[in-house]
């Protein structure tokens, strides 16, 4: 893969999902890697549950918040989360979805294939797979960011991916992540 | 002369840097988002730092900036972090220190937060400074960040007076590659040389210093001229912007192949030159900025030969934050072109049904425990006067009915108890109580008010990320210090009627509230049990027991606890690995479905 000048991606997911973690492994790579890199999170006031949204800007000195309909891949740890938060997602763009569903305390979820055919019409591909399924086949449920950040890897050309992986997680837990990197980047081609 | 860093930092993290740089002898602050990453840094470096230095959570924002204005009268280099809403505690000594100055460099950390993401207001801190007549830097970048941290201390003792460093949410809470010196600025020597004319501010003096501080003025101008900077481009359209907003504006001219000239403003006062310059080259200028139209004013004042749009010609919005889409929509709106954004029509459609998912409080939060008890007993025949902290969220289970400041929740109880029918409950948390609610506890006991004070103590400041407080008896830097005592300070300022529960215990928690209802005057109930978070780091759950769902019967009465463990699917309610066995959802009428299972530790 040739070397990228610019990758505007969203991560987003319900809070305690680790969208920030996974962003922030992705900004070590990238800073390792010699890229210009920026992010914001945007988060409620409360510690858990609520709305994570992420914005990650590689090769670029603007600022941190990707315009609407510009971003080159979303990823959304949660279905309806992801779908919140399309819009940004360019028509030429990617949105990598995790399928399964956290509903929200007191409300009714709408069905998936709803969300999944929305999703197809906003962007030109749809990579949709049950990741929560896979990080438990990795063995830990919490490696679900680093399954999904497996499978945006194959978007981008950084090679340090699995080193950032490596310097965050505690040592016990890095065979289930590496397992869970690998299991999300072939996801792409079962999918 | 050690190498340059590169690294990838959230601009808090920056910030700290720079402070840590730049030699400082005293940090202090109070925890406020998006300010309060800054502290924990500098105190995790405190011990290794080269140099003493001395970090602390003070108890409130106006005793840091006092903290911090007594190393910085001895001529040491102090810092004071806050978030905007804590600068109008800190208004007092903020607004007489600008008069006397300081010796050593003194900088005010004061984050805004443009869309209130977490926070009560949107006040632009920016007016403070202006206010105060003191300078200001509006960093755009983490970079500029950390690089403005620094100059703020040369700057602060050049004048000899406070800067305010005020960086917003997308650059405090934003991470960027940020290039650092590493190399530490020696601390400067302590000394105070008295001198009542500068340090003594009754009315004779003040009169001196006030001539002294608007004398300052110009020189101010003049040295910050230098941080702003002017682009002219070929066409006639000018743009003026700061803060993050100039990043937006950069991106929203490549986007639109516009050829604007663009003053981006750094530092305030401003400079007038480089206006009357750019006022010059165009036909239109454009201000740019979140918030108040503080650079548009100046325009409006300076450039009165061009027309000036922005705010006051309904082209830029005052509330809430820019976004790259809003400045070109400004852009666009201004040149007379089309600004629609292609949204695909189903994409919309299924936007408008999608289920909210606002902050609720953790599963085996103790305040849920506490605000069942109290709806459960007070119901609607009380008034709930809330505060500032996590809690503020039971306006989700319809026991706060108010959220002003910290610690109005009891303030306001003498003004309600006084002319309102109902019960009047006031709740607030240990951090709260004890940053602004000690005085207006005493207040309340002084006046005669009738209140039940509810204290949601978790031992913690929660919300802001598990800050210690004085009740906690430990200190910043994780030193065991003092435990200030609660009971005994409530008992000692007269209150008579103190009890303290343990939500968990929802029988006895309701008993406690039952007792208080029939009771007069200022009641105390201490609702105290560990914030879920820290008690799930620490381990004290262990023993509790797990819940599950296998008797539901999808009454969906439980539902109303706002529980993220549980949710409803067509097979009834399922419980997930969240929940830590508090108990909650077993009591009453509607919650005997849950059944209890021991779990395997």
């Amino acid at each position: 893969m040739s070397r990228m000048s610019k990758f505007d991606c969203i991560i987003v997911g319900v809070g305690g999902q680790g969208s920030i973690f996974a962003s922030r492994v992705l900004g070590e790579a990238a800073l390792r890697e010699g890229y210009e890199i920026t992010s914001a999170e945007t988060h409620g006031m409360a510690q858990r549950g609520g709305t994570v949204e992420v914005h990650v800007r590689l090769g670029s000195s603007y600022g941190p918040l990707i315009p609407l309909r510009t971003a080159d891949a979303i990823v959304g740890l949660e279905p309806t989360e992801c779908v919140r938060f399309a819009r940004y997602v360019s028509p030429n763009g990617t949105a990598i979805v995790n399928t399964c569903p956290i509903p929200a305390p007191g409300i009714t979820y709408p069905p998936v294939s709803t969300l999944i055919d929305v999703l197809s019409l906003t962007c030109q591909r749809v990579i949709a797979y049950n990741a929560t399924k896979l990080a438990l086949e990795a063995g830990n449920p919490k490696t679900l960011n680093v399954v999904m950040l497996g499978t945006l890897s194959r978007f981008l050309s950084l090679s340090t991916l699995e080193e950032a992986i490596a310097d965050y997680v505690p040592k016990k837990a890095l065979a289930a992540n590496l397992k869970a990197f690998r299991l999300g980047k072939n996801a792409v081609d079962s999918a | 002369m050690r190498q340059a860093y590169r690294k990838y930092l959230l601009g808090n993290e920056a910030i700290a840097q720079g402070i840590l740089e730049s030699g400082v002898s005293l940090v202090a602050g109070y925890p406020g988002t998006p300010s309060s990453e800054i502290i924990p840094i500098i105190a995790q470096n405190a011990e290794s730092y080269e140099q003493p230095l001395h970090v602390e959570w003070s108890v409130n924002e106006k005793v840091a900036v006092e903290v911090a204005a007594g190393a910085a009268y001895c001529n040491k280099r102090a810092a004071v972090t806050m978030k905007h809403v804590g600068l109008n505690v800190a208004a007092d000594p903020f607004m007489t220190l600008a008069y006397t100055g300081v010796t050593g460099g003194l900088v005010l950390i004061v984050v805004d937060d443009p869309g209130c993401h977490s926070s009560q207001n949107e006040q632009d801190s920016r007016r403070y400074a202006q206010f105060a007549k003191i300078p200001c830097l509006d960093p755009s970048t983490p970079q500029e960040a950390y690089e403005l941290t620094k100059y703020a201390f040369n700057l602060s003792e050049m004048f000899e007076i406070p800067v305010m460093l005020r960086p917003t949410t997308r650059v405090s809470h934003a991470r960027a590659t940020v290039t650092t010196t590493g190399i530490t600025h020696a601390q400067r020597p302590a000394a105070f040389s008295n001198n009542p004319k500068r340090w003594v501010m009754i009315p004779k003096h003040a009169r001196g210093r006030h001539v002294h501080l608007n004398a300052l003025q110009p020189q101010l101008r003049a040295e910050l001229a230098l941080l702003n900077q002017l682009k002219l481009g070929r066409s006639k359209l000018g743009v003026v912007t700061g803060g993050v907003s100039a990043k937006y504006v950069e991106e929203a001219v490549k986007r639109l192949k516009l050829r604007s000239s663009v003053l981006k403003v750094t530092a305030y006062p401003i400079e007038e030159g480089l206006i009357k310059t750019l006022a010059e080259n165009v036909a239109r200028i454009l201000v740019i900025e979140e918030l108040e139209p503080v650079i548009e004013e100046q325009v409006l004042a300076a450039a009165p030969s061009v027309h000036v749009y922005g705010k006051h010609t309904g082209h830029v919005p005052r509330e809430s934050e820019l976004t790259v889409d809003r400045v070109m929509h400004s852009f666009e709106t201004l040149l007379g072109r089309s600004t629609d954004i292609d949204i695909p029509v189903a994409l919309s459609a299924v936007e408008d049904t999608l289920p909210p998912r606002p902050p609720v409080l953790c599963a085996g939060c103790p305040h849920r425990a506490t605000f069942y008890a109290l709806r459960k007993v007070f119901k609607n025949e009380a008034v709930y006067l809330g505060d500032i902290g996590c809690y503020t969220l039971g306006v989700y289970l319809r026991t706060i009915d108010t959220t002003l400041c910290m610690g109005a929740s009891i303030g306001m109880s003498g003004g309600f108890s006084e002319v309102c029918d109902r019960k009047v409950i006031s709740i607030i948390g240990d951090s709260t109580f004890i940053h602004t609610g000690v005085p207006a506890l005493i207040n309340a006991v002084y006046n005669g008010a009738n209140v039940v004070l509810v204290i949601l103590d978790n031992g913690t400041t929660a919300m802001t990320g598990h800050q210690p407080h004085p009740c906690t008896g430990i200190t910043a830097t994780g030193s065991a210090t003092f435990p200030t005592p609660m009971e005994e300070l409530i008992t000692a300022i007269g209150v008579n009627n103190l009890q303290v529960v343990d939500p968990y215990n929802v029988f006895e928690t309701e008993e406690a509230f039952g007792n208080a209802k029939k009771g007069e005057g200022v009641q105390v109930i201490i609702a105290r049990r560990p914030c879920v978070i820290t008690a799930k780091k620490a381990g004290t759950l262990l023993a509790m027991n797990r819940r599950d769902s296998s008797a539901c019967e999808n009454c969906q009465l439980c539902n109303k606890l706002f529980c993220p463990a549980m949710s409803y699917g067509e097979e009834g309610a399922s419980i997930s690995e969240d929940c830590v066995g508090c108990g909650l959802c077993e009591h009453g009428r509607a919650y005997h479905c849950h059944r209890r299972q021991q779990t395997a530790t």
